[in-house]
């Protein structure tokens, strides 16, 4: 195939010859490209539909004092399990509190911990990517077998051996967010660096990284001065696919109950406390999956587009 | 084999008429073809030349209804052996790709289906024509044959990477024969390949066309290759037919400025870097999609007047089926001579001071499987300061090895590097920043020796700091220079590789080698990605370089023109031994091995009498398993007798400076070359 957008990016800004001849064509900057990226970006309906719900979020966990009703943890209402009616569009729970109040809040938890969790493993993954990736042999062999070995236990359950290892010699489970950033970061961390691993194998037999060699760099400034910028692409791929992948283990690990603990309105939290009585009253467990849903779709609809325009 | 339909048999194997083609790029149509015109009688074979950009893939992705889906035929007619192709729907187009046009691509690795072996994907063409499972295994076998496979059954029963470039592009061309096709497209079926690869291939595709009578579209930037296989030419130039002709006419006869100029860049008939700079096109194809009110050329011309700016030059009939597109084509030939830079400065080499590079014994083994390779046996070479040391071998000779070594990417098995008198440490880590800058290389692909994401500025600063010690301001003005000295403009160092054309972009790279003021640089095929006009300037700035900075340059490539032009010494390797080694004039006039003397006569020309080509037997032996006695004694045509297997040669000097390793006598040697040999069998 006659690869006509690459054509077209190419075209040269400066005109081969004498210097007297060279003239400006076009003015194809990286800042252009650049913009030209983030253009197709926001183009797309379905980033634009993400970005919103994502927005609406984000808002929750901000301001969502400011925002509820009521009073998240106020259990004054009754009568408890009332179906939800104008006074309260969500219903009541079991104890009688405003189940929308508590979507609103509940936000919070996730919204801090699941983005700062994805920066830790994209982070830590990308740095052992480069590491396996450029040096290869048995650098590669014996972190690669590591990580294999860890990939092989699923993320959950990984996760609650950690946290319960972490909260050892304690009474009871109680689970801060840091502990939950540190563990989720680290789970994620197998994952993103294969990926990145596989990047940096097709950058680092090209000739760009052989100069850098030839003019005596060592080897952190080549992987991160020279390889790493040029990786960047499956970086943010997996950064907005992992922070999808992000919501949803922290919901899970709440609803697991390590995570914040009652009377938090976390939502993994509230579908545990209320999902047994699902028959009686849906919507105290509903409205909270509803809203774990929503935000995973909606970071999964931008992750696509990104995905999408990156990989072009 | 089936007859060619009855009906077909009056028309034209292939008919385009005001062919326009345009790609949808960010919602605007853009023209890439502009009407073009031209036919290929039943049998002929017809040339398309043009730099790359110009539309010549395009068209043939045109003609098998293959464009990408933004590109789109928006006017003309194209007919092929008389069906209107452009009103194919369905089963008919299968039908017409299946019966009456075959492609041949440039890469044939990436035309086979690597997880399918050979034999399944050649029956497969004839079992799409209703062949019975046996009889396609027969036919398969038959059309291996027929493309000189000595072996069928063996190679149809391997996988597409267990044979080499060449064997893969024999099978390729026996599957596109196999239909007996109205016509074979062939775009750039041997840019890939070594120069005695690619002339066994050329001779192949015009044996074949004989007995299968089928017409040919040739595509290629090579007009030597053109020249051997093609009876016309057509030369495109920003999606127009500019010139038109027969072969030898359009050769000995340009009458299209563009013609003119793309004849003059190529290094040919033996000139050299000190007797004269190679003339240049200057400036750049025009975008595509570009509007162009008058003539296409305009812009590049150095005739160009008014009337070239407004108007749209008609075809003139220049001569008996010889076309130009040109104003003013009477006076094409007269076209100033386009050269850049300073005038030559004659290359005095002083040989008496000490040798700027002494490489001795140099030798290489690589371990695979249990297998030890022997990929440099014992080379020595020297080379003073300003010579260039020409490499010349077909792949799996020991070039890239011999040039990795110097630069202790590789570290040598036993062997010394020697600069300037003082011994390299044998590998990169050990050498000091002296010893570093002192060797820098030149990469063969401008696009992946530069950093996408790094702007020019920051790779010489970088460079500039590590190789020379400067920084801040000093650096600042030191980039300045380089880019002035390599012929960039300076807004040049704000941008990335992006922005930046091909042969800008290998002009950097030469900055770049040039930064830490090295007494060395490889070359490794600097020019082989580029296009003529390009080529010729980047080879006309290597020369200016060493001519003001004293460097040396080893200088690799396959196109015996190029090593011809620049080097003062030429190497010739064969299985990682050194066949040949002395004075470029003296190594490209006979007496030469037997092997230089092959890979010379391989070598299309664009001027003079064609050469009687020298065919070498099989292909370069396995260097884990390399032939007794004289390595090359399996292939060659001049082969003695017991001696070449049993004893390995002496390199001797032949004559003074001039060191061959070979049996023959060289006043032996001498009076074989003056007539054409018979191939002897080993």
């Amino acid at each position: 195939m006659t690869g006509i957008d690459e054509n077209v990016h190419a075209v040269p800004i400066l005109v081969d010859g004498p210097p007297a001849a060279q003239t400006l064509l076009h003015l194809d900057s990286p800042s252009r490209v650049r913009r030209e990226t983030l253009r197709q970006i926001l183009r797309s309906k379905t980033f634009i539909i993400g970005a919103i719900i994502t927005l609406f979020w984000i808002a929750c966990a901000l301001f969502g004092h400011w925002i509820a009703p009521y009073n998240p943890i106020d259990d004054s209402f009754a009568p408890s399990y009332q179906a939800p009616s104008w006074a309260h569009p969500m219903g009541l729970d079991r104890v009688g509190r405003d189940v929308l109040s508590r979507v609103i809040v509940g936000a919070r938890s996730v919204i801090i911990v699941a983005p700062a969790a994805m920066a830790l493993g994209v982070t830590l993954g990308s740095m052992l990517g480069l590491v396996m990736g450029y040096f290869g042999g048995w650098v590669d062999n014996v972190l690669g077998r590591i990580l294999d070995a860890v990939l092989a236990i699923p993320l959950i359950v990984l996760a609650i051996l950690l946290l319960t290892a972490l909260s050892a010699g304690q009474e009871g489970i109680n689970v801060t967010s840091w502990q939950l950033i540190i563990v989720i970061g680290i789970a994620f961390t197998p994952p993103v660096s294969r990926t990145v691993r596989s990047a940096v194998l097709a950058e680092r037999d090209l000739d760009y990284v052989q100069a850098a060699k030839l003019r005596g760099e060592r080897a952190p400034y080549v992987m991160f001065a020279e390889i790493l910028p040029n990786v960047t692409g499956p970086i943010i791929v997996e950064a907005t696919v992992r922070l999808g992948y992000a919501v949803f283990t922290v919901a899970t690990l709440a609803f697991l109950s390590y995570g914040p603990q009652p009377p938090s309105p976390d939502w993994g939290l509230q579908i545990a406390e209320q999902y047994a009585d699902i028959s009686l009253a849906w919507w105290a467990t509903i409205f909270p999956a509803l809203a774990i849903a929503s935000l995973v779709v909606a970071i999964n609809l931008m992750a696509d587009t990104v995905q999408q325009v990156v990989e072009e | 084999m089936s007859e060619p339909a009855v009906a077909a048999d009056a028309a034209l194997a292939l008919d385009l008429r005001d062919v326009e083609i345009v790609y949808r790029v960010r919602g605007r149509d853009r023209e890439v073809v502009r009407g073009v015109s031209f036919s290929i009688g039943r049998r002929q074979s017809y040339g398309l030349v043009g730099e790359s950009g110009c539309g010549k893939s395009t068209l043939a992705l045109a003609i098998v209804r293959y464009l990408p889906r933004n590109g789109r035929v928006t006017s003309g007619s194209l007919e092929v052996a008389g069906r209107d192709v452009l009103a194919l729907r369905r089963e008919a187009l299968r039908g017409y790709r299946r019966d009456e046009v075959s492609m041949v691509y440039q890469n044939p690795g990436s035309a086979l289906n690597p997880t399918i072996r050979i034999g399944k994907q050649v029956r497969e063409v004839f079992e799409l024509r209703g062949a019975s499972s046996k009889d396609a295994h027969e036919r398969a076998m038959a059309a291996l044959r027929e493309v000189h496979i000595a072996d069928p059954d063996s190679v149809l029963r391997r996988y597409p990477h267990q044979l080499s470039g060449g064997m893969q592009q024999r099978v390729i061309i026996a599957m596109a024969l196999a239909t007996d096709p109205s016509l074979l497209i062939l775009d750039e079926p041997t840019t890939g390949l070594d120069a005695t690869v690619e002339a066994e291939v050329i001779d192949l595709i015009g044996e074949l066309q004989e007995r299968h009578e089928t017409a040919v579209l040739f595509i290629s930037h090579n007009l030597g290759l053109i020249r051997k296989t093609c009876q016309d030419v057509g030369v495109l130039y920003a999606g127009e037919l500019v010139e038109e002709g027969p072969t030898e006419e359009i050769l000995q006869n340009p009458r299209h400025p563009y013609t003119v100029g793309l004849l003059r860049c190529i290094p040919r008939g033996g000139v050299r870097k000190d007797l004269g700079k190679l003339d240049t096109i200057r400036g750049f194809l025009p975008a595509i999609g570009e509007h162009l009110p008058g003539c296409v050329y305009v812009h590049r011309c150095g005739l160009a007047q008014d009337v070239c700016r407004t108007d749209k030059p008609a075809d003139a009939q220049v001569g008996p089926h010889h076309q130009s597109r040109c104003h003013f084509h009477e006076r094409a030939q007269q076209l100033p001579r386009d050269i850049e830079g300073p005038r030559q400065v004659p290359n005095v080499v002083d040989r008496t001071a000490t040798p700027l590079l002494k490489v001795d014994d140099l030798t290489k083994t690589f371990k695979q499987d249990g297998h030890e390779i022997k990929a440099l046996s014992g080379v020595s070479a020297v080379l003073w300061p300003g010579e260039t040391l020409g490499l010349v071998g077909e792949s799996g000779s020991g070039k890239t090895t011999f040039a990795r070594t110097l630069l202790g990417i590789v570290e040598p098995t036993s062997g010394t590097v020697e600069i300037d008198g003082r011994e390299m440490p044998p590998t990169l880590g050990s050498r000091s920043a002296v010893d570093v800058a002192a060797l820098q290389i030149v990469f063969q692909n401008p696009d992946s020796a530069l950093n996408r994401r790094h702007t020019v500025r920051r790779m010489l600063k970088r460079t500039l700091a590590k190789l020379a010690d400067l920084s801040g301001r000093d650096a600042e003005k030191r980039s300045e220079e380089l880019v002035e000295a390599v012929r960039l403009p300076e807004r040049a160092l704000s941008s990335r590789p992006t922005g930046l054309s091909g042969g800008q972009k290998q002009r950097v790279a030469i900055a770049r080698a040039f930064a830490g003021e090295p007494r060395l640089v490889v070359c490794d095929e600097p020019t082989s990605a580029l296009d003529v006009s390009v080529q010729a300037a980047i080879l006309n700035l290597l020369v200016d370089l060493q001519g003001s900075h004293r460097t040396s340059y080893v200088f690799i490539s396959h196109d015996l023109g190029v090593v011809r032009y620049l080097s003062d010494r030429i190497a010739v390797l064969y299985l990682g031994r050194l066949m040949e080694l002395g004075p470029a004039a003296t190594v490209f006039e006979p007496p030469h091995h037997p092997y230089t003397e092959a890979l010379l006569s391989a070598v299309p020309t664009i001027d003079g009498e064609q050469r009687v080509r020298i065919e070498l037997e099989g292909e370069i032996p396995s260097a884990a398993d390399p032939p007794t006695g004289c390595v090359f004694h399996t292939r060659c045509p001049r082969f003695l007798g017991d001696i070449c297997v049993e004893q390995e040669p002496p390199l001797a000097e032949v004559e003074p400076e001039h060191l061959m390793r070979c049996h023959i006598p060289v006043e032996e040697l001498r009076r074989l070359q003056a007539e054409p040999p018979v191939p002897v069998q080993a």
